[in-house]
């Protein structure tokens, strides 16, 4: 054995051996605490990103904002730890943060190898393409020899590549490091097509001095599906995570906001009256509050008002729901039932 | 009688080699080649610098709250000035901003002695030693908080400016004295010694730093039992201190080989022993020989410590990018980045006229 793999299986080992002794102990830290350590992005438009107050905002700081309503009742009770790409399943596995919400793609390899659990989906992304009205493009198929800019040493890069082979299209991609110089070099002319995450590329749009001029393509040319994260070991704050995101995706379904979450209570209907904890407890089966689920509602809201208020039509970069509307409504955003 | 001979007086010069048309014709136009070269520069300055300035001054937007007030097409200051006081000060609770302009003002009012030419060398150094050791205490604590009654404030919300300045001065204070030993050490006639020292620096100096701060985020924490974290600032911390503190030992020990051997010779005739003679003949004339090569570790420090942007740590240029990053303020980075090279500049130029200062202090003849 060659001491670098020895020292990869010690580390493996080490690894392994807090991941066992930890089991069932993040919500007990958590609640010591008093408060959730919740990694976001250290920057990204609609997402999460600080204010000029300093206040975070974003759908992935909602999340766990959402999180602190439901295990106390406060959702200020977070503290925010913002990462980089490359810190954060560091972060997450050593126990720096016990959620991580920063618009990570759920893979197979990240569930499993990585000791990680996804806890559902807040935002179902793929790539798209942003490109120049003036082209006369309608579909990503008409594309065929276009100049595109692309980040690179990304998955997008690859897909790229696939996607133009796959239907016979000649591609001269230019690579940038940053998401500035692509924009840039986009108005300059300098190539086509812009390619990126669809929820990106609207924020690139807006970086453009005439956002008017760019449409985004209707083709999605990749799955990116985004959500929270928790380590394995801690299969109650697991629940607690993955019920606060059905909550909300099932309070919009039912129709309680917000605003309405107290007359609702007053309802007929038994699958609002189970939602907002006036009939059955359903905080028992957590170790939460009867009430929680009208708790987080009323303090954060339910899915649609997040996503309206953070990059939605109540934000600037205007996102249609597309992808992210609920599945009644031509969408994916399904969430299992509270009974 | 003699006929005395007065000298006709002097002529003036040719009206050609004085004034405005002297200098020119001197500097800008002796050869043909320096007239190409002078066209070509008054070429490009003439492409480059009317929209520049336009873009910077003419058509830039001052006033307004809101990306609204930036449809004028040049650069918009507004964004600059709405966030200015978070490219300062970071995540810094607003009610507690004053702590940090305290301790800034303690640094200034208590460092002003030692810059002054009136003040006993005897009381400077006693000052120095005194602000080197207890200050750092006192900003800490100013800074954190937690004691004495001030809110606890983790370093988590320091940022910008603030974080920055902060990386910089722990690295340089720290890294200044450690560098000395090492390079102290590196000379050492002890075998263990200088094996160590060198092992340390050779290490140090090997890896790049980002890397370095790479490690101490990434990896450090597998190998830690769990909950239980070190400060990630702390971590930079001793990552940009042990890394410089290899540069500078560099630096120094170069000083140290210019010495000539007499020097070393004389002070052993007076009896001195080995710290004496360092302390008081061999370091007091290596160090200042080396003043340029500090003061250039330091600027590369100063600038590096935006590195640890890379970790997710708010220093003034990761701040700015956040900023950028705010949907309410998209498609301002140019005046964003253009800001913090300004701070950078600032600070950079600012240490280096310093130096240059202190050499001219400091020179005392064997200098060419």
């Amino acid at each position: 054995m060659n001491p670098l793999k020895t020292f990869t299986t010690a580390a493996i080992l080490l690894l392994t051996a807090s991941g066992v002794a930890q089991a069932g102990a993040t919500l007990d830290a958590i609640k010591k605490n008093g408060f959730i350590k919740c990694g976001v992005s250290d920057g990204l438009p609609g997402f999460s990103f600080a204010d000029e107050k300093g206040n975070y905002n974003g759908i992935d700081v909602d999340v766990c904002r959402a999180v602190a309503a439901a295990l106390f009742g406060d959702p200020a009770k977070v503290k925010f730890t913002p990462l980089t790409a490359k810190e954060r399943l560091t972060a997450l596995q050593s126990g720096e943060i016990d959620v991580l919400s920063r618009n990570t793609t759920w893979t197979s390899s990240r569930d499993s190898a990585q000791g990680m659990n996804f806890t559902g989906v807040t935002y179902y992304d793929g790539q798209g393409f942003l490109v120049n009205k003036k082209l006369g493009v309608k579909s990503a198929k008409q594309l065929d020899g276009a100049t595109v800019c692309v980040q690179a040493g990304t998955t997008t890069e690859l897909n790229l590549s696939d996607y133009f082979r796959a239907n016979k299209m000649k591609l001269t991609p230019i690579t940038y490091d940053k998401s500035d110089e692509s924009a840039k070099s986009l108005e300059a002319g300098r190539c086509d097509v812009l390619t990126s995450d669809q929820s990106q590329l609207y924020a690139q749009r807006i970086k453009l001095a005439k956002p008017g001029e760019y449409i985004v393509l209707p083709e999605v040319i990749s799955k990116e599906p985004l959500g929270p994260v928790v380590r394995h070991g801690d299969d109650d704050w697991f629940d607690i995570v993955k019920w606060t995101l059905f909550v909300m995706v099932n309070a919009e379904e039912l129709g309680v906001n917000s605003k309405n979450v107290e007359e609702m209570k007053k309802s007929t209907n038994p699958d609002v009256k189970r939602l907002l904890g006036v009939e059955g407890d359903k905080g028992k089966d957590f170790g939460l509050a009867t009430d929680w689920m009208a708790v987080v509602i009323k303090q954060v809201g339910n899915y649609g008002e997040i996503f309206e208020r953070n990059v939605g039509q109540g934000s600037p970069l205007k996102i249609q729901r597309g992808l992210n509307a609920l599945w009644n409504q031509g969408g994916l955003q399904y969430a299992p039932p509270v009974r | 009688m003699a006929e005395s001979r007065v000298p006709h007086a002097s002529l003036p010069p040719p009206a050609s080699t004085i004034g405005v048309v002297g200098w020119l014709r001197r500097n800008l136009f002796s050869s043909p080649l320096n007239i190409v070269l002078t066209l070509l520069a008054v070429y490009l300055l003439f492409v480059t610098l009317p929209p520049l300035l336009r873009w910077a001054f003419l058509d830039a937007s001052w006033r307004g709250d809101d990306r609204e007030a930036c449809r004028s097409g040049g650069a918009c200051w507004v964004f600059i000035r709405v966030h200015f006081e978070q490219f300062m000060y970071g995540f810094y609770p607003d009610g507690q901003r004053w702590r940090v302009n305290a301790a800034v003002l303690l640094l200034i009012l208590g460092a002003a002695p030692l810059f002054m030419r009136a003040v006993s060398s005897k009381f400077k150094i006693r000052l120095g030693l005194g602000l080197l050791i207890g200050y750092p205490f006192v900003a800490f604590a100013l800074l954190k908080g937690g004691m004495i009654g001030l809110p606890v404030v983790d370093t988590s919300q320091w940022g910008g400016l603030l974080l920055t300045l902060v990386i910089a001065g722990v690295g340089m204070t720290a890294a200044l004295p450690l560098g000395v030993l090492l390079a102290l050490g590196r000379r050492s006639r002890m075998p263990a010694i200088q094996t160590l020292c060198v092992t340390f620096i050779e290490f140090w100096r090997g890896v790049p730093l980002i890397t370095v701060l790479f490690m101490s985020s990434v990896m450090l924490p597998l190998f830690l039992p769990v909950g239980m974290n070190f400060d990630k600032l702390l971590r930079a911390l001793i990552g940009v201190t042990l890394f410089q503190g290899a540069y500078m030992a560099e630096v120094v020990r170069g000083g140290l080989q210019a010495i000539p051997k007499g020097q070393f010779e004389a002070a052993a005739a007076l009896g001195l022993g080995y710290w004496k003679t360092m302390g008081l003949i061999v370091l007091p004339q290596a160090l200042k020989l080396v003043i340029p090569g500090i003061v250039n570790t330091f600027i590369a420090l100063f600038k590096d410590t935006s590195l640890v942007l890379i970790i997710g740590l708010f220093d003034l240029m990761n701040i700015v990018h956040n900023a950028t990053t705010n949907p309410a303020w998209l498609g301002f980075s140019t005046e964003g980045y253009v800001f913090a090279a300004l701070v950078y500049w600032l600070f950079c130029f600012g240490m280096s006229r310093y130096s240059q200062n202190l050499e001219k202090h400091l020179h005392t003849g064997h200098k060419r």
